[in-house]
């Protein structure tokens, strides 16, 4: 099906595999199988949707490559080294801002570097810097009340990017916020993620959210959760908004919908 | 059960009603001056059960200015209720931490919690009075273990809220276990911590008067019982009112520190906070 879609680039274009997971399987408790036989391999640069209903096992395997919780069976490799805790090179970003209300923006996106080490001078230097990429510039001062939804989830992306992590994992990070400014941020992810060169797993269960952003999208289905499909999306970037109604864009979203639908 | 910060919001309606307070307020003065010219038989027994608010005025003066012995017995017990408190909250407190951090002192210490619950704590009162004499430590010791309870259940019930998203967060930024609880659980539990305060304020000062009406040296439970049993209630009236308004005082003292503490809950002060910290920064907006 993806061939019908505009070809304009290929998988060449990403450098090594930053992320490989064999036969991956997660069991919460003795019964309850999150994830099952997960395979999967994601280049640097790459930019990969998760998409799929509720309990699909998407924010599973979404925390397993972030090292919170231990997988069950399987192998799971970050570059080239098996994750067993929570990594430097890998930074996450959630549903909800989570950010600290008694601290400014600034000072929540130089939480990362305060836990490391002191803030240094050229610590500030880069959340200045950071909040400037995320648009923000302007409001480095204000403290989470005082900004809107999306403004938020802005910072988080900022304290994000603080980390220097070059692997991103977002879970529904847009999620609980208006469609407008879901949109916005969208454009303004791709643009983020393309100017650090980061790798991006990314959690949704929209599913034109998940095409418009990835270069792959991993269709995911639930009981016990499974890595049902993995499909090219091969538009050109940057890509405009305008892409979500042409013939190419929908075909896609049908071939999301009929793995989803068959189950 | 816990107890939030008080509405920051309420001082405007106060300045609408007022006027309608102040006169509730005159005119039941006013009804309690002719009661006692009035409504008795017996000058003696009028002062006795309902002494004139004129009376009672004129003892305030007598007391405060005139012949002064109130101060010693108010800083005797704002001394023994501010110690109280501070060593009840932090007996509290660092009980509340080590339940949070750990379920085998949790599960040890519940039954004992319970039982202190169940017991009526002013009741301890005389037996600490037995124990610690009549000078300051048995009033502290009272006042501590009415203030404890306040700071123990606020200080536990914020540190077990747990937010997952935000407990993840600090893992993946690779935080310490210490780390994770000062900057995270122990600053988000600041809120109830701070109410906790103020809890332990109110009832340590209860409790150091209550130790005081039993037995002691000197306090305002003392001069207050002496004022009763020599019957001139104008006097013990003047003594109750000084409680009064000295305690409210310290509890808007408290009020205000909250309010100050946990700015990030009032828009005005966030925005003030915000200037500073731009200021500080050296930055101009």
């Amino acid at each position: 099906m993806a061939a019908t879609a505009k070809r304009t680039e290929d998988l060449s274009k990403f450098g090594q595999t930053v992320i490989e997971g064999k036969n991956v399987t997660k069991v919460f408790g003795e019964t309850v199988t999150a994830l099952e036989g997960a395979d999967f391999n994601i280049q640097e640069g790459e930019f990969i949707s998760l998409v799929g209903p509720s309990g699909c096992g998407k924010s599973t395997l979404l925390r397993l490559v972030a090292g919170l919780i231990e997988k069950t069976s399987g192998d799971l490799k970050v570059n080239d080294e098996s994750v067993t805790k929570p990594r430097t090179d890998i930074g996450m970003m959630f549903q909800k801002a989570v950010l600290l209300d008694w601290r400014t923006a600034i000072e929540n996106v130089l939480l990362p570097s305060e836990i490391k080490n002191r803030i240094t001078q050229s610590d500030r230097q880069k959340a200045m810097a950071s909040l400037d990429l995320v648009g923000l510039k302007g409001f480095e001062f204000h403290f989470p009340k005082q900004l809107s939804g999306g403004m938020q989830q802005r910072v988080a992306l900022a304290r994000l990017i603080q980390t220097g992590a070059d692997i991103m994992l977002m879970d529904e990070p847009f999620g609980a916020l208006d469609e407008f400014t879901r949109e916005r941020l969208n454009v303004e992810l791709m643009r983020i993620v393309g100017e650090l060169k980061a790798t991006t797993l990314f959690v949704t269960h929209n599913i034109q959210e998940a095409i418009f952003l990835a270069d792959r999208v991993m269709v995911m289905t639930p009981r016990p959760g499974r890595i049902a499909e993995i499909i090219d999306v091969k538009f050109e970037r940057p890509r405009d908004i305008s892409i979500q109604t042409s013939r190419e864009f929908n075909i896609i979203v049908e071939q999301v919908r009929d793995t989803l639908g068959g189950h | 059960m816990s107890y939030s910060t008080t509405d920051q919001t309420k001082h405007i309606s106060i300045f609408k009603t007022l006027p309608f307070h102040l006169m509730i307020f005159a005119a039941l003065i006013f009804i309690w001056e002719m009661t006692n010219l009035y409504g008795f038989e017996d000058q003696i027994q009028a002062d006795m059960i309902a002494p004139r608010p004129t009376h009672i005025v004129l003892a305030m003066l007598d007391i405060f200015i005139i012949d002064k012995t109130v101060w010693k017995h108010l800083i005797s017990t704002f001394q023994k209720a501010l110690l109280g408190a501070s060593i009840g909250t932090v007996i509290g407190m660092g009980l509340a931490i080590s339940a949070t951090l750990s379920v085998t002192f949790r599960k040890y210490i519940k039954p004992w919690i319970i039982l202190m619950e169940a017991t009526p704590r002013i009741a301890v009162g005389p037996i600490f009075v037995a124990l610690l004499g009549f000078g300051l430590w048995a009033a502290v010791a009272l006042a501590a273990l009415v203030a404890f309870f306040g700071p123990f259940v606020n200080t536990f019930q914020g540190l077990m809220e747990i937010d997952e998203e935000a407990e993840e967060l600090f893992r993946s930024i690779g935080a310490s276990k210490f780390q994770t609880f000062w900057k995270l659980r122990f600053a988000s539990a600041m809120e109830l911590i701070s109410a906790g305060w103020k809890l332990a304020t109110a009832s340590a000062f209860g409790g150091a008067l209550v130790a005081e009406f039993i037995q002691a040296s000197e306090g305002m439970g003392v001069l207050i019982s002496q004022y009763v049993i020599m019957i001139t209630m104008d006097y013990a009236f003047a003594g109750l009112l000084s409680v009064t308004i000295f305690g409210f005082i310290l509890f808007k003292i408290m009020d205000y520190f909250d309010y100050r503490l946990i700015f990030w809950k009032n828009d005005l002060l966030l925005l003030k906070e915000s200037e500073k910290r731009r200021k500080k920064a050296g930055i101009t907006s």
